[in-house]
C-alpha cells in the first residue's frame, strides 16, 4: 500500500550529520492530512483516499465543500486532494509520522511560473549575433523542412509557458520527522516557491 | 544523526581581530583524535546554523587560512586566546602586510 501526504514547502536550511558533513535541507510543513472519503476498486473503479488539510473558518467554503466535512464530523479545510493508492478510514488523520527517517520519498509540487519564454531560456537555444546588421538575435530558427512534409512537426521546440507545471524530484531522503510540530526535513531542493502544495510520496511503492 | 539550528552549541564569544584556538575532531581510520588550530580570526560570514569564521596562522613560515562552519559539530572547543581591536568587521587586510604590519592592536 502506497504511503503518501499533502504538505507545503516552508524554507531552506541546512543540518549536521553526526560526523560533522553539512546537508541541505528543505523543511516541509505537514499537517495532519483529514481522510474524508474513501475511494474503492469496485465502486470508482481506483483506490485513494481524499484528504483535507489546513483548517479554515466554515465561513470560508461553500456548501458542498463544507458538506465533505460534516460527512465526516470535522470543522472545514481549505484543501481537498486525493491520495491515490491509499488506504484508510474516513476521519482518521495522517501525520508526518507516517514517514521514518531514513526513507526515500518523491516529491511533486508545481514549479516556479516564469511566465511566457522564448526559445533561449526554456529550451537552451543558442543566440545569433548581435551586430553585423544582423536580425537573429533571439529568434528560433527553422521549425522544420520544406514542401515535404509541409508541416511542424508536434513537440518542436517553440515559445511558451514555462514554470508553473508539476514537477516530481524522486528519491529524497527524509532526514527529520517532527509530527508534533508537523515538519519533515528532506535532503535537497523541492519544486515550487515557498508556500507551494506539494505531493510526498514513500519511493518505490 | 542531525543537530538542528535549535541544538547549536552555545554562542562562542569570539570576533574578528581576536586570536583563538579551535579544537577540530579529526578522524583517522576509526581512532578520533583534537587537533588544535591556533590564529587570528579574520572573518565571520553567515547567520544562523550556516554561520562560518576564517582563521588564519602562520605554519612554519607559510600563512595558512582555514574557514570552519560555527556550528559543525567536529569543533569540540573554541578558546579565546587573545582579544585584539580592529575597526573592520573583515580584516582581509592582514593578508598584505608582513612582519610588525601584520600584527592587531590589543583590547584594552
Amino acid at each position: 500500500m502506497a504511503t503518501a501526504i499533502y504538505g507545503r514547502k516552508k524554507h531552506m536550511t541546512q543540518a549536521f550529520k553526526d560526523d560533522g558533513t553539512q546537508v541541505s535541507i528543505t523543511v516541509l510543513e505537514v499537517e495532519p492530512n483529514l481522510i474524508t472519503a474513501v475511494k474503492t476498486e469496485e465502486e470508482h473503479g481506483y483506490e485513494a483516499v481524499q484528504v483535507g488539510f489546513e483548517q479554515v473558518a466554515a465561513s470560508r467554503v461553500n456548501k458542498p465543500h463544507a458538506g465533505t466535512f460534516a460527512k465526516v464530523d470535522a470543522p472545514p479545510r481549505r484543501n481537498l486532494k486525493e491520495l491515490r493508492g491509499v488506504s484508510g478510514a474516513a476521519g482518521a488523520t495522517l501525520g508526518a509520522d507516517v514517514f521514518s527517517e531514513g526513507d526515500r520519498v518523491h516529491v511533486s509540487a508545481a514549479s516556479k511560473g516564469k511566465g511566457f519564454q522564448g526559445t533561449i531560456k526554456r529550451h537552451n537555444f543558442n543566440r545569433g549575433p548581435i551586430s553585423h546588421g544582423s536580425h537573429n538575435v533571439r529568434a528560433p530558427g527553422s521549425v522544420g523542412a520544406s514542401a515535404d512534409p509541409a508541416r511542424v512537426f508536434p513537440g518542436q521546440k517553440m515559445p511558451g509557458q514555462m514554470g508553473n507545471k508539476n514537477v516530481t524530484v524522486r528519491n529524497l531522503e527524509v532526514v527529520v520527522v517532527d509530527a508534533e510540530k508537523g515538519e519533515l526535513w528532506v535532503r535537497g531542493g523541492v519544486p515550487g516557491g515557498r508556500g507551494a502544495v506539494v505531493n510526498i510520496r514513500k519511493a518505490g511503492e | 544523526m542531525i543537530t538542528s539550528e535549535n541544538l547549536k552549541q552555545p554562542e562562542t564569544a569570539f570576533r574578528p581581530g581576536d586570536t583563538i584556538r579551535v579544537d577540530y575532531r579529526v578522524t583517522e581510520g576509526n581512532r578520533e583524535r583534537i587537533q588544535s588550530f591556533e590564529g587570528l580570526c579574520l572573518a565571520r560570514k553567515g547567520s544562523g546554523i550556516q554561520e562560518t569564521f576564517v582563521v588564519r596562522k602562520n605554519s612554519f613560515g607559510v600563512a595558512v587560512e582555514r574557514i570552519f562552519p560555527l556550528h559543525s559539530p567536529k569543533i569540540a572547543d573554541i578558546k579565546m586566546i587573545s582579544r585584539g581591536s580592529v575597526r573592520q568587521s573583515k580584516i582581509y587586510y592582514i593578508r598584505q602586510k608582513v612582519g610588525k604590519k601584520a600584527r592587531v592592536k590589543k583590547a584594552r
